[in-house]
């Protein structure tokens, strides 16, 4: 019998719905998987088999009765951000120590009614805060790629590296993602893994941990971009519960999916070209430029000049949006509570006990530019950056644009505690740097699969597309995929 | 603009985390480190500029102010730390 776990989703549908095999049959597979892996990779805190093969047979029963939905069978992992029933759901922080929430999220919500199984909940950074997944309460995600001829453990990206992590590493089909400022895209170039941040508005923010609500948006990660097109079709709706959820239909992503490229637009930004960028970033770079064009696209170069002033300006925005949605853990209402000689010392001990340190920077870098004296100085000067940096799209769009390429990452993945990445946190920070304006300007980002580095590790291009133009992203993705054509990590694990 | 260890510590209490000397001492650096960097945000023109509120041009919706939701008192407090009849339980407050 062929290796389930190899398939795509898109495969698999078709499979299922002949009844080449049972929705059972792959869920077992993926949790032998998981049972295998899990401990050398760590990308699940939580697996909950029992409940895994509930739904997979819930799945086989409509399938037999030609019911299933979109997503009838299809085994995925959930980010431990989502708000899941009676399922672990901590953002991997200690602070939530032991929360299960009494309801789902509608991203989930809506993947359920599709028909999808849950395999479990996967390991991120705490809170979402971090590039390399070693922030997490539950220990370290690992890369299931490594360099050519080493055995030195790197990082899967951040703050999904579970999820990236867990669909390189065949252990899900596809998992949910959310990304603030890069944190789908960055760990799906890290694991040669396809990851898509929606345009702000598309999925619903009900039922995912807060991190910083004016930035964060789900997204999927999987394996090609036809699968990731086929899970956004069913995380994205239209949500009364979340009022920044946007009053547009949600179209069939897939439908865009071989579409000739025919004259779109493709801008190439001048600012994007980094001093000291490694010259195999800079070559991935120009091969994708020239696929596009063989494809039928028109090259342009284009401006965005406050590409550089993103990193800063989302470094005083989105912690200030932490500091202010963090306060909500006081050890009152849920989680862990450390006692103390009064109220305000037991706020103080539990906050002190179960946050990280990565987290305690930025809720004390947000309280700091949030305090009195300070708020016009930092939150409203990078708020008027930020209205500066969307301008910059708004002009590349008015000229013609229809999507704009860039390298996704300014590197491959490094090693796990990289003590040059740990020496100051704006080097990690840098990480982000070309993925966190489309996260300011509430644009999509997807990045692809292009290539892989000297050392023999994934790597990836970004597309940036007009807001709701998704589809567009796929339709160009695609074309990228099938130059570069497709990575599979070495089978070191399990 | 940068921080001292006085600040910090004042900060961190504003933020009701408790940290040690040590801790504030090297949290210290770490946030110079971060306000260092988004120091370059001086050198953007500025003027005239308004501040975003939103990515998308999108009116807030609005609903009538009704109750439209709960009734679940036990959801509620279903995960908190320490609870007595659907109440959640903190230190005395008020002697």
């Amino acid at each position: 019998m062929t290796d389930l776990t190899k398939l795509t989703i898109a495969e698999a549908r078709e499979k299922l719905a002949n009844k080449d095999f049972t929705a059972l049959e792959l869920t077992e597979a993926f949790l032998a998987n998981i049972e295998a892996g899990n401990g050398a990779i760590n990308a699940y805190v939580t697996v909950t088999g029992d409940k895994a093969r509930e739904m997979a047979k819930a799945s086989d029963e409509k399938l037999a009765k030609g019911e299933g939905g979109a997503l009838e069978g299809i085994p995925l992992g959930i980010k431990d951000l989502f708000a899941t029933k009676g399922v672990h759901t901590q953002a991997c922080s200690h602070i939530l120590d032991g929360f299960k929430p009494v309801y789902e999220s509608t991203v989930t919500s809506n993947l359920w009614a599709d028909g999808a199984v849950m395999l479990g909940k996967l390991n991120m950074d705490e809170f979402a805060m971090g590039s390399s997944n070693e922030t997490s309460y539950y220990g370290n995600v690992i890369n299931p790629y490594r360099k050519n001829g080493s055995n030195q453990d790197l990082v899967p990206g951040g703050s999904s590296g579970g999820s990236a992590a867990s669909v390189a590493a065949r252990m899900c089909m596809g998992a949910t993602a959310t990304d603030t400022g890069g944190s789908i895209r960055q760990p799906a170039a890290f694991t040669g893994t396809v990851g898509i941040k929606p345009t702000y508005g598309r999925c619903s923010r009900w039922g995912v941990v807060a991190f910083a609500s004016s930035l964060d948006q789900a997204g999927p990660i999987a394996h090609t971009v036809r699968d990731s097109a086929i899970l956004l079709k069913s995380m994205a709706s239209v949500d009364e519960k979340d009022t920044t959820s946007v009053d547009i239909e949600v179209p069939d992503y897939e439908a865009a999916i071989g579409k000739s490229v025919k004259g779109l637009k493709i801008g190439i930004p001048a600012e994007y070209r980094m001093d000291g960028m490694p010259g195999e970033i800079e070559e991935l770079w120009q091969k994708g430029i020239e696929w596009l064009k063989a494809a039928g696209a028109e090259i342009v170069d284009i401006s965005l000049p406050h590409t550089k002033y993103a990193l800063p300006a989302y470094y005083i925005v989105a912690p200030a949006e932490a500091s202010s949605n963090l306060a909500r853990y006081d050890g009152v209402r849920y989680g862990l509570r450390v006692p103390g000689t009064d109220i305000a010392d037991m706020y103080e001990n539990t906050r002190a006990a179960g946050f990280g340190d990565e987290v305690k920077r930025r809720i004390l870098i947000g309280t700091y530019v949030l305090s009195a004296g300070y708020y016009d100085a930092y939150y409203l000067k990078a708020q008027k950056v930020r209205s500066l940096i969307k301008r910059d799209f708004d002009l590349a769009w008015a000229n013609g644009v229809d999507a704009i390429l860039t390298p996704a990452t300014p590197s491959a993945a490094f090693g796990v505690a990289d003590q040059d990445m740990h020496s100051d946190p704006v080097k990690m920070y840098m990480q982000d740097v070309f993925t966190v304006t489309v996260n300011m300007a509430g644009l999509p980002g997807i990045s692809v699969p292009a290539g892989l580095s000297n050392e023999g590790l994934p790597l990836g291009l970004q597309l940036i597309g007009k807001p709701f133009d998704e589809s567009t992203l796929f339709q160009l993705g695609s074309v990228i995929e099938d130059a570069a054509g497709s990575f599979e990590p070495g089978k070191w694990w399990g | 603009m940068s921080v001292d260890t006085d600040t910090v510590k004042r900060v961190a209490h504003l933020a009701r985390i408790k940290v040690t000397d040590d801790a504030a001492e090297r949290m210290t650096g770490e946030l110079n480190a971060i306000l260092g960097f988004v120091e370059q945000l001086d050198e953007v023109n500025i003027d005239g500029v308004e501040p975003m509120t939103s990515v998308v041009e999108q009116t807030m919706k609005k609903r009538v102010d009704g109750v439209t939701d709960g009734g679940y008192a036990a959801d509620v407090v279903a995960n908190a730390p320490m609870t007595e009849d659907n109440f959640f339980m903190v230190p005395k407050v008020v002697e």
